[in-house]
């Protein structure tokens, strides 16, 4: 029988996790300032093996703590965003779904703009707590409005998130238009996308998100499978259809909420990496999940070098990254399957 | 088995069953027939509470079906549902394994005997050449196989069908209805049939229960049920019953209103100026 086994999960698991060990040796060797791989190499080892008490050398004070926590914040996000596509896309039975369709990054986009129109500077973690908060409070209303007779319809949700959406696009064009030119460019760099503020602190804040999210989500793996049959249909293979849509969601959105908080709104990810995998693996979530999340993951990391290297000294927004070259790549997929079928 | 007891059902404000009682037996054939909007998709779908009654209770085994759990109900009740399956992203065989879903709880993968499960399955309803096959790939009857493999691989004590047989020719008809019988008759399992042909219907139940308008007009064997006076009460149009010459179930004829000008008319008592058929 072909059919998906764990040793056929762990082995493409353990190839992409060799492949997203090998981005991030690349990108933390890339820079404006060169460390050689092999010097890369054993820094990483010594500040393991060692604790950092004696005076670093500038190699290792960029790496370890400029570039390593950028990339593994981007990693995270990758994965993250990448995970909550893939159920946002199952749950809404839309092709369309991506982690912001429910207006989750409108709301987190308000309350950080808030947080900065309000002073707050952007190493501070007034911001990603503002952003975060806001991310909540859209969430609650989305899911307010979102269901009829306490019963989630795909559709009723959707209208409700993006209405919801559109509204707070209005405040934040509002907001924008209160604000000085100092705060323009940090709020502009938010809303594209922007990992130049990492530090360990964020990573140590999302990390519990993105990591019992996904081992929540990957435990009802085989469940999404049943969704595919419609709700009839996975009510009628014994499932508690309602408990899961609902719990599915709220990981998804919290994992979105935290991943947004500490970067800022980062396109295109959360919607073609699960896509990308899915004409590639298939769709069943147990192989799409994990393989979206470390694709994700080294998709995000090879994206924020390019933003970093390639105009350097100049920085630019991940976001235009992940859409100039995640968009084609997707494009040629598409037109690449042949008899695979997805979503 | 299952005893229905006096279930009324609404959507919104009308009533679409009222007072509906009957009993199953283990190993039955039962069909459920009755016009358009009669009740019959609502009925199933209380029998395997996709939709809970608002009055009225059914027992499985003596066992309330309300206070038996969503895997529990779908290791005793297989649905065969309309063809209204959305172009999955799956081939045969994972769609069959899906029927192990209810046994498998909140393990993530199928094991060996889950596996033979659905191998078997997959034998007894002849799709094992087409097990890596997409569904979209397949005909209608090729499909409606996959389906039943999946109830199977549930094993379940009771198939609930809905329609099954729309949309596929004669042929397949055939083929698919003496795959059920043969399951029915050779496996033990207990069926239940919502069906529009009353031909089909009555060749292949033991067991019919007529619905006009939410209401059980007539039930029994079907010499009892498909007559001509409840078939033209039911139906509101005009049909000639006879006797399949072989097999000597009732058999319902089409008429025009050419033959027959006033279908509606109150004077149906006449009998049919027509004459009758040889032998």
């Amino acid at each position: 029988m072909k059919t998906l086994t764990l040793k056929k999960v762990i082995t493409i698991s353990s190839l992409l996790s060799l492949l997203l060990l090998l981005v991030i040796l690349f990108s933390i060797t890339m820079g404006s300032v060169k460390i050689k791989p092999h010097q890369t190499i054993t820094i990483l080892f010594h500040s393991l093996l060692e604790s950092g008490e004696k005076e670093r050398e500038v190699e290792e004070m960029i790496l370890l703590s400029l570039r390593l926590p950028r990339i593994l914040l981007a990693g995270l996000v990758g994965a993250g965003l990448s995970m909550a596509g893939v159920i946002f896309q199952v749950l809404l039975r839309n092709p369309l779904a991506d982690p912001y369709i429910l207006g989750v990054s409108s709301g987190s986009a308000v309350g950080t703009i808030l947080a900065i129109l309000l002073g707050f500077s952007a190493t501070s973690l007034g911001l990603p707590l503002a952003s975060f908060i806001g991310a909540l409070f859209t969430i609650g209303i989305v899911f307010y409005f979102g269901r009829q007779n306490g019963k989630i319809h795909p559709n009723t949700l959707l209208l409700a998130g993006v209405v919801t959406g559109s509204f707070l696009s209005a405040v934040i064009l509002f907001l924008l238009s209160l604000s000085q030119k100092e705060e323009l460019h940090t709020i502009l760099f938010w809303l594209m996308g922007d990992f130049s503020f990492s530090n360990f602190l964020s990573l140590r804040i999302i990390f519990p998100y993105i990591f019992i999210g996904f081992l929540f989500l990957y435990s009802r793996s085989r469940h999404y499978n049943l969704l595919l049959l419609g709700d009839e249909g996975a009510i009628q293979m014994g499932l508690s259809v309602e408990r899961l849509k609902v719990l599915s969601y709220l990981s998804a959105s919290l994992i979105t909420a935290a991943s947004v908080s500490v970067c800022g709104l980062i396109g295109f990810v959360g919607l073609i990496v699960p896509h990308g995998v899915r004409i590639v693996l298939g769709a069943d979530h147990r192989l799409l999940l994990p393989s979206s999340a470390l694709l994700g993951a080294s998709f995000l990391i090879l994206s924020d070098t390019l933003a970093r290297t390639l105009l350097a000294p100049v920085e630019l927004p991940v976001g235009v990254i992940t859409a100039a070259f995640g968009g084609p790549f997707f494009i040629y997929l598409l037109r690449r399957r042949k008899g695979v079928k997805t979503l | 088995m299952i005893e229905v007891q006096s279930i009324s059902f609404h959507y919104q404000h009308d009533w679409v069953l009222q007072d509906i009682s009957f009993k199953i037996e283990r190993g039955g054939f039962v069909g459920i027939i009755g016009p358009n909007g009669s009740g019959k998709t609502t009925l199933l779908k209380i029998l395997h509470r996709l939709l809970l009654p608002q009055k009225g209770e059914i027992l499985f085994d003596h066992k309330p079906l309300q206070k038996m759990s969503r895997s529990e109900i779908a290791k005793k009740i297989a649905v065969v549902a309309q063809e209204n399956y959305p172009i999955l992203p799956f081939r045969v065989e994972e769609i069959v394994l899906m029927g192990r879903s209810p046994y498998l709880g909140r393990l993530l993968f199928e094991g060996k005997k889950d596996l033979e499960i659905a191998q078997r399955a997959m034998e007894w309803t002849e799709i094992l050449p087409l097990r890596e096959r997409y569904l979209d790939e397949l005909s209608g009857g090729e499909r409606k196989r996959v389906f039943i493999a999946r109830a199977l691989a549930q094993e379940p004590e009771v198939i609930l069908l809905d329609e099954p047989t729309a949309n596929l020719d004669i042929h397949h008809q055939l083929d698919f209805l003496d795959l059920i019988l043969h399951l029915n008759r050779e496996r033990g399992l207990t069926i239940v049939l919502a069906t529009h042909d009353l031909n089909l219907a009555s060749e292949f139940c033991d067991y019919l229960i007529l619905l006009q308008k939410g209401r059980i007009y007539s039930l029994g064997p079907s010499e009892r049920v498909i007559t001509q006076e409840n078939i033209e009460k039911v139906y509101g149009c005009k049909v000639w019953v006879d006797q399949n010459p072989l097999t000597h179930s009732p058999r319902v004829n089409f008429l025009r209103r050419k033959d027959h000008p006033d279908p509606l008319s109150k004077s149906l008592k006449s009998p049919p100026p027509l004459p009758k058929p040889d032998e």
